[in-house]
């Protein structure tokens, strides 16, 4: 890691931590509340120094469609957008799942439906973990609740995408993009040469080549039998990345007697409310879940026995409750508590919600 | 120790970059910040602020609702943080920008003529450093030293041939602040 430390936004953190992880392609299209990410990147300028490819589409669905030409081909390419961006990339995201590309995208939520407004949201919560694209496929996704988060998440979404050949999500919100706090940042790592490229990525369509049959990507299959065969790979695919992927941190959870489970921003909050009850005597802990998909079904479970009750905290009507309510299978009260269209709740909020709604 | 700051005013005087620098001073004072900016369609003329969190363990909420020390440069910006600052806490104006004083007896208040000393400095451009001065007159969060450090960090080297300029507003700031109420606090 290097020594220097930055204070930077959290769309920063992401651009520099692309270019110092050996993006190949970066494809975007402006939007707040996540345009610095773009921003960074051209004032950067690191075609000029790894040779990092930064193109402004002329729009979403043009940017997510680079991306997966780029993927085909064996690159490391991302592409960044905020929540209207993102429904539009949803068809690109379907079909780097059904092509098995690896990819990076970011979702810096802002409060929707529609337009919206660009203040922070998590209500993307739904579209990005079951399903948004059209088909039976996953898309691992990621939460970072730092500034820290969002550059090593850049790494991590990456390595995950191409261990699995999956697209990845980083999703954030407004607040996480917006802030400033200390990060630092990654060490430089070369771009992967073509021959790298080659090695490690069989499946690369690298054009013609005299020693190999050619690669060819689609998702099309007009034969249904075959198509089924896919879907079973992918799902087995999953299987395994729920196996072997899930992260989520604990925070004072040994003696809790209520249990908080938020994810980004809103954990951030949670931790804050957290002191406030522990000075008034209430044991409370934070469960976070880090991966949104694949989701820590089998801890909130384990909680499940060992609280009076939980907390969902999100940036939104209620969504990832639904998961954790699957988790603890009836066996624990589990409220929500939430702020809509880009209001972001305070501590205090949050504590008299947790009095009102799960304190016996 | 935390030190929960906003900083409000209108847009274009200088707010959000007087936070970066003063979180840039936290840091190069070995503290962890956060800085949080009310980011929205503002323009010229509408309000900003920007939450500025300092403290010596790991920050849980970048936003908060209660703040130990409010500095607020107009008027629309000491109606809405007033109320939101801790008893006990205090509150920085600048005697052009607002004409109704805090009237909270609870709070500590703190008059700064910022603006009249930009003037007379014959720079309104330094008027939010005379400002930073103040509130590091009330509240020492930093050494000068590393706030001339963090001051570096957050100009680009172009700029640098202004950092005595700067370092000048300052001082003047930490001069010219002047208590109007000193916090009664009801033990009851």
């Amino acid at each position: 890691m290097s020594e220097e430390i930055s204070l930077m936004k959290g769309n920063e953190a992401i651009a520099h931590a692309a270019i110092r992880y050996g993006v190949d392609g970066y494809f975007g299209y402006p939007i707040t509340p996540q345009s610095e990410i773009i921003e960074t990147l051209m004032e950067a300028a690191p075609w000029e120094t790894t040779g990092m490819i930064v193109l402004q589409a002329e729009s979403e669905v043009a940017a997510i469609n680079m991306v997966y030409g780029g993927a085909a081909s064996g690159k490391a390419v991302m592409t960044t957008s905020s929540s209207p961006g993102i429904s539009l990339k949803q068809e690109g995201i379907s079909y780097l799942a059904g092509t098995e590309l690896p990819a990076l995208i970011v979702n810096v939520q802002r409060g929707g439906p529609g337009l919206g407004t660009i203040q922070p949201s998590q209500s993307d919560y739904f579209q990005t973990v079951k399903g948004g694209g059209h088909g039976d496929y996953r898309l691992i996704t990621l939460a970072p609740n730092s500034v820290q988060e969002m550059a090593d998440f850049v790494e991590l979404g990456f390595k995950l995408a191409f261990k699995y050949r999956n697209p990845a999500m980083i999703l954030t919100d407004g607040a996480i993009g917006q802030m400033m706090e200390k990060v630092k940042l990654p060490e430089f790592r070369p771009r992967r040469t073509e021959q790298e490229i080659r090695e490690q990525c069989p499946w690369a369509a690298l054009g013609k080549t005299p020693d190999r049959k050619p690669n060819i990507h689609t998702s099309l299959e007009l034969d249904p039998v075959i198509m089924e065969k896919n879907n079973e790979r992918f799902q087995a695919k999953y299987r395994e990345i729920e196996k072997n992927e899930v992260r989520y941190e604990k925070i004072q959870c040994e003696d809790a007697e209520y249990l908080f489970v938020a994810f980004g921003s809103a954990a951030r909050i949670c931790l804050k409310t957290i002191e406030m009850a522990r000075e008034e005597g209430i044991k409370v802990g934070l469960l976070r879940p880090i991966t949104l998909w694949p989701f820590p079904s089998e801890i909130i479970g384990q909680y499940a026995d060992k609280v009076k009750g939980m907390l969902v905290v999100e940036l939104n009507a209620g969504q990832m409750v639904e998961d954790v309510r699957l988790a603890v299978n009836g066996k624990v009260k589990v409220e929500h508590y939430g702020r809509l269209g880009g209001i972001v709740p305070t501590p205090d909020a949050v504590l008299g919600a947790f009095k009102e709604k799960v304190i016996e | 120790m935390t030190h929960e700051i906003v900083i409000s005013g209108f847009g274009g005087q200088g707010v959000l970059s007087m936070g970066k620098i003063l979180a840039y001073s936290g840091i190069m004072e070995g503290k962890e910040v956060s800085w949080f900016p009310s980011y929205g369609p503002e323009q010229r003329g509408g309000t900003a602020n920007v939450t500025v969190i300092l403290s010596d363990k790991p920050i849980s909420s970048p936003i908060v609702d209660k703040y130990d020390i409010a500095v607020v440069l107009n008027q629309p910006s000491l109606e809405k943080f007033e109320e939101k600052v801790k008893p006990g806490g205090s509150i920085i104006y600048d005697g052009y920008g607002i004409h109704n004083p805090p009237k909270r007896k609870d709070i500590n208040v703190y008059k700064i003529d910022a603006m009249d000393e930009a003037v007379k400095m014959n720079n309104d451009k330094v008027f939010n450093m005379i400002v930073l001065g103040g509130l590091l007159k009330v509240a020492p969060v930093a050494q000068l030293e590393n706030v001339m450090e963090g001051l570096k960090k957050s100009l680009p080297e172009r700029y640098h041939n202004l950092l005595p300029m700067n370092k000048e507003a300052i001082l003047r700031g930490m001069e010219i602040i002047r208590q109007e109420n000193k916090a009664e606090i009801n033990e009851n």
